[in-house]
């Protein structure tokens, strides 16, 4: 028997299998626009012929750190805004592995803003999707990075003074070499995404957008939504940089103008991944580190052998 | 008994001093002499006074010993503007000027006078008379100049010192012939070779000389910081993560420097935290891994260090002290971070701590760190500091005569999920509660039917989160148990972490941790060589404590001082809570200037407080607490 067999096992796959026996009901509310990152994630795997045995789903922590817990796979509940640094060692570890990264706009562009930047930076070959309902859920409602200017709440009684985060510009300036923005109102455009960001080899990050029902009042926040692929308004080449910034700043503002633009923002096809780049200068092995451990006719080298040299 | 050779050149950050130095050591032990080396340099990168010993002797050496005998002051050529005197000083006598108050009587000078004027030096026509030192002066830099350039004149230092110790170049040339080829290489070997002669055609109005060396083993000169590198690198750690701060530096650069040789990789992050939680990463992911800090970096890693210990993701972390709080000194030693390694992160603490009092023990606990890190799941912490990670001391080369161990500890294969019996459907009982030690079997992501969710909130046998009492009592019951059965390991394995010295049915008692083990080794000898009845304990294991080890040594004997670099007495506290008696056996000597203990330190404390009595002791640089806990 192979060291991990679940990687690369060719087989039907069905999206039911990554259904585990618990439900989300536990913590995420009626209408909570995490369903449908759930739903439009579980839809994806078969189309990418990926199982539950070799994803490995690590999560912040927060409403939206519990995908781990309710999307069948090997999973990793980390700390509040460190999923990302976890996620890209793990992938280093075993590039074989199908590394998918979650958190909440607190935890991704708030705590976890320094990591986000520098794994964009690096373009590990994973994926990134940060929900975004612009409120801070599971503590009860605060102001996060992406609320709006002038947003009220417990914690700022006088409403903030602070403009919101612009994600997509942020992963463009970092490095990431796929940006997009979907939302849980659009479980198709977001399905179709989820399975472009998997595929992407490189840094996929999905600004996900996530109705919250029970701290920012609007269910419907983000509908209607445009899908700039599916609309004539919009004619950019997501190959260009410098147009999909463009085209990033202006979705930007209209959201905090209640428009929502949604859809595939910035693709970069040529830009190696981090892995590919450090196993080019030699720093990474080609054989998956992990597999190592358990291949008993690998030879371990002594220090004594080589090293100790320099020391007499 | 044959005088040591205690050599000490100083200059200026920069000025070639650890290479030199290292060159130095390397050509006395070659020459069949144990040899121990003593860095002290300023937070700076160039200029500043910086000097390195090395102490050489036919016996084996444990610590720098008391004072010095031989001082070359070169020149510090990145000594400031004289303009700013006033703030700084005159810096081109520091070499000479700041190194005078531990060179012994009858000591040597060797300064450049080509950049150094001791009419600036204070006192010091006097200093040389009362001190009876025998004072070569000699234009370093010109020579230097004459054959090469001016950046050589520490090998004209070296040759110098060479012909008034009477050592033979031989070593010292191979060495040079290793590191440096062509015009370089010609011009040092002349400059050495010119030196040597023109000295040793003088009279020398001293008699000290370089001792006679009989090692009969090969030997490698090695700090605690490339120990600890091989130790995990011979225990297949294959991944590191870190980010640089004095002095952890020294461990993170020789990883990354020899980790690709061994197919492993090595990743220098954003911060701390991802430093740490990479580490974590990479482990859960199934390869060995480490990662590491000083003082506040560490600080940032309780948080990913308390997540290693409820998802038990086995890793291994270094602290390498420096004096704190907040940046402190960073390029001075203190052993003050002790509570918050024990205790940082949130929680019940459930982790792993050892303090190697040595190069080769660090090496040996490293080892240990990880198998037992892998073996039971809970991360473990080596803790070093700025004194053991840079000093250079002679280990027969045998004793890295070792077998590698990659084993991943309780992993299991495909096979083994298999069949195992708590695998049933769906998710694998990762964390299941019924085990005979504690540790649960684990499997690796993209194993065939190991699935798990690995959390940081309190979690069911399969991962899931809870908040169920039975639960949470049977998971923290059995992450407790694993703490239990790696101390019965400790204590049934061969090798005993604490180290004693001094005869066994001694009257009084030294006890001390980590890095200062070889001062009060050497302490211990000399009270016993002066008539006392004195025996010492260097402790390694701070978690899981060796209760035992410490009963037996505080009840053999009626009074111990225990010796640290803090000012607090932090371990002399750990014991108190780990004992919960002996308080009024325990006295502390404690020592937090930036300087490490010196034999002589201990010695004139154990004769002013226990044989004389009195309530403190006279070293200004060290501080006496009498018995702890004692209610008066």
């Amino acid at each position: 028997m192979s060291v991990f067999s679940a990687i690369g096992e060719e087989r039907e796959i069905d999206s039911n299998e990554f259904t585990p026996g618990i439900e989300p009901q536990a913590t995420w509310c009626p209408g909570c626009g995490d369903f449908g990152v759930l739903k439009s994630l579980k839809q994806a795997m078969p189309e990418v012929g990926r199982s539950p045995d070799e994803v490995l789903m690590v999560t912040g922590i927060g409403c939206s750190g519990k995908l781990s817990s309710y999307f069948e796979s090997y999973g990793f509940h980390t700390l509040h805004g460190r999923s990302l640094p976890i996620a890209r060692a793990a992938k280093l570890a075993n590039p074989g592995l199908e590394v998918i990264a979650a958190g909440g706009d607190g935890d991704g562009y708030g705590i976890g803003g320094n990591h986000f930047m520098h794994t964009a930076r690096e373009n590990h070959d994973m994926t990134y999707i940060v929900f975004n309902n612009e409120i801070f859920g599971l503590t009860k409602g605060q102001t996060s990075p992406t609320s709006p200017k002038g947003h009220k709440s417990k914690t700022q009684p006088h409403g903030s003074a602070k403009d919101p985060v612009r994600p997509l510009s942020l992963a463009l300036a970092s490095g990431a070499s796929y940006i997009a923005r979907t939302a849980a109102v659009n479980p198709n455009q977001a399905k179709e995404i989820i399975k472009e960001a998997i595929e992407h080899d490189g840094f996929a990050h999905i600004d996900f957008l996530t109705q919250c029902p029970t701290w920012n009042k609007d269910a419907r926040q983000y509908v209607p939504y445009v899908d700039i692929q599916q609309s004539d308004d919009y004619d950019f080449d997501t190959h260009d940089r410098r147009e999909a910034a463009d085209m990033m700043f202006e979705a930007e503002n209209a959201l905090h103008e209640g428009q929502v633009l949604t859809g595939r923002f910035y693709v970069d096809d040529e830009r190696p991944s981090y892995q590919q780049e450090k196993q080019a200068t030699g720093e990474m092995p080609e054989e998956p580190l992990a597999e190592r451990y358990f291949d008993e006719d690998y030879e371990w080298e002594r220090t004594a052998d080589s090293l100790l040299e320099r020391h007499k | 008994m044959t005088e040591d050779l205690v050599w000490r050149i100083a200059g200026g950050s920069g000025d070639g001093i650890d290479s030199t130095s290292q060159n130095f050591a390397k050509a006395l032990m070659r020459a069949g002499l144990h040899v121990f080396t003593h860095r002290h340099y300023p937070s700076r990168i160039r200029g500043g006074h910086t000097y390195v010993e090395v102490r050489a002797s036919e016996n084996p050496v444990n610590s720098r010993g008391n004072g010095y005998n031989c001082l070359l002051a070169l020149g510090d050529s990145f000594a400031r503007n004289p303009k700013e005197n006033a703030i700084y000083g005159n810096e081109e006598i520091k070499p000479l000027a700041e190194n005078l108050d531990e060179l012994n009587e009858g000591g040597i000078i060797v300064y450049d006078e080509g950049l150094i004027d001791v009419s600036e030096v204070p006192n010091f026509e006097a200093r040389v008379e009362e001190n009876d030192w025998n004072v070569y002066p000699m234009d370093l830099r010109s020579l230097a100049r004459e054959h090469g350039r001016e950046v050589m004149r520490n090998t004209a230092g070296v040759g110098v010192t060479a012909a008034l110790l009477d050592i033979d170049l031989k070593h010292i040339k191979e060495l040079m012939r290793d590191a440096m080829r062509g015009d370089v290489l010609e011009a040092n070997l002349d400059i050495l070779q010119e030196a040597y002669d023109i000295v040793s055609e003088e009279e020398f109005s001293h008699d000290l000389r370089v001792p006679t060396g009989n090692h009969d083993e090969d030997q490698v000169l090695i700090s605690a910081s490339a120990c600890i590198a091989y130790g995990a690198l011979d225990e297949g750690c294959r991944f590191i993560s870190g980010y640089p701060m004095t002095p952890w530096t020294e461990v993170f650069t020789i990883m990354s420097q020899n980790l690709s040789q061994f197919g492993g990789i090595s990743e220098q992050v954003e911060d701390e935290i991802a430093a740490a939680a990479l580490a974590i990463g990479a482990s859960h992911a199934g390869v060995k891994s480490m990662s590491g800090s000083s003082g506040g970096g560490f600080a940032l890693m309780g948080e990913p260090l308390g997540l290693a210990e409820m998802t038990e993701t086995p890793v291994v972390l270094i602290e390498a002290m420096r004096a704190g709080p907040s940046t402190g000194m960073p390029t001075k030693p203190e052993q003050s971070d002790l509570e918050s390694i024990l205790y940082s992160s949130q929680g019940d603490s459930n982790r792993l701590v050892f303090a190697p009092g040595n190069a080769a023990e660090a090496y040996d606990q490293t080892r240990e760190a990880f198998r037992l890190a892998y073996e039971y799941q809970i991360p473990s912490i080596i803790v070093i500091d700025q004194k053991i990670s840079g000093e250079m001391v002679n280990v027969d080369e045998s004793f890295f005569d070792r077998e590698p161990n990659p084993d991943l500890g309780s992993v299991l294969t495909e096979d083994e999920i298999a069949k195992a019996a708590h695998h049933e459907s769906g998710k694998f009982k990762r964390f299941l509660h019924d085990t005979e030690n504690g540790v649960s079997p684990r499997t690796i992501p993209g194993q065939k039917g190991g699935r798990f969710l690995a959390a940081g909130n309190e979690h069911s046998e399969e991962g899931h989160i809870s908040e169920d009492p039975v639960n949470r009592i049977n998971q923290m019951a059995r992450r407790a148990q694993k703490l239990e059965a790696i101390r019965e390991d400790l204590d049934t394995n061969d090798a005993s972490h604490q180290t004693t010295f001094g005869p066994e049915d001694a009257e009084y008692g030294i006890i001390t941790w980590g890095s200062q083990q070889g001062a009060v080794m050497d302490a211990v000898s000399a009270l016993n060589d002066a008539g006392h009845s004195v025996k010492g304990l260097g402790v390694s294991d701070l978690m899981p404590f060796p209760k035992k080890d410490l009963a037996a040594f505080l009840e053999s004997v009626d009074e111990v001082i225990v010796v640290e670099m803090n000012a607090t007495g932090q371990f002399r506290g750990l014991a108190r809570k780990e004992l919960g008696l002996y308080g009024e056996k325990m006295a502390s000597l404690l020592k937090f200037d930036g300087n490490p203990f010196i034999p002589q330190d201990i010695v004139t404390a154990f004769e002013e407080t226990i044989v004389e009595g009195k309530d403190d002791v006279s070293n200004e640089r060290t501080k006496y607490l009498p018995e702890a806990g004692v209610i008066q």
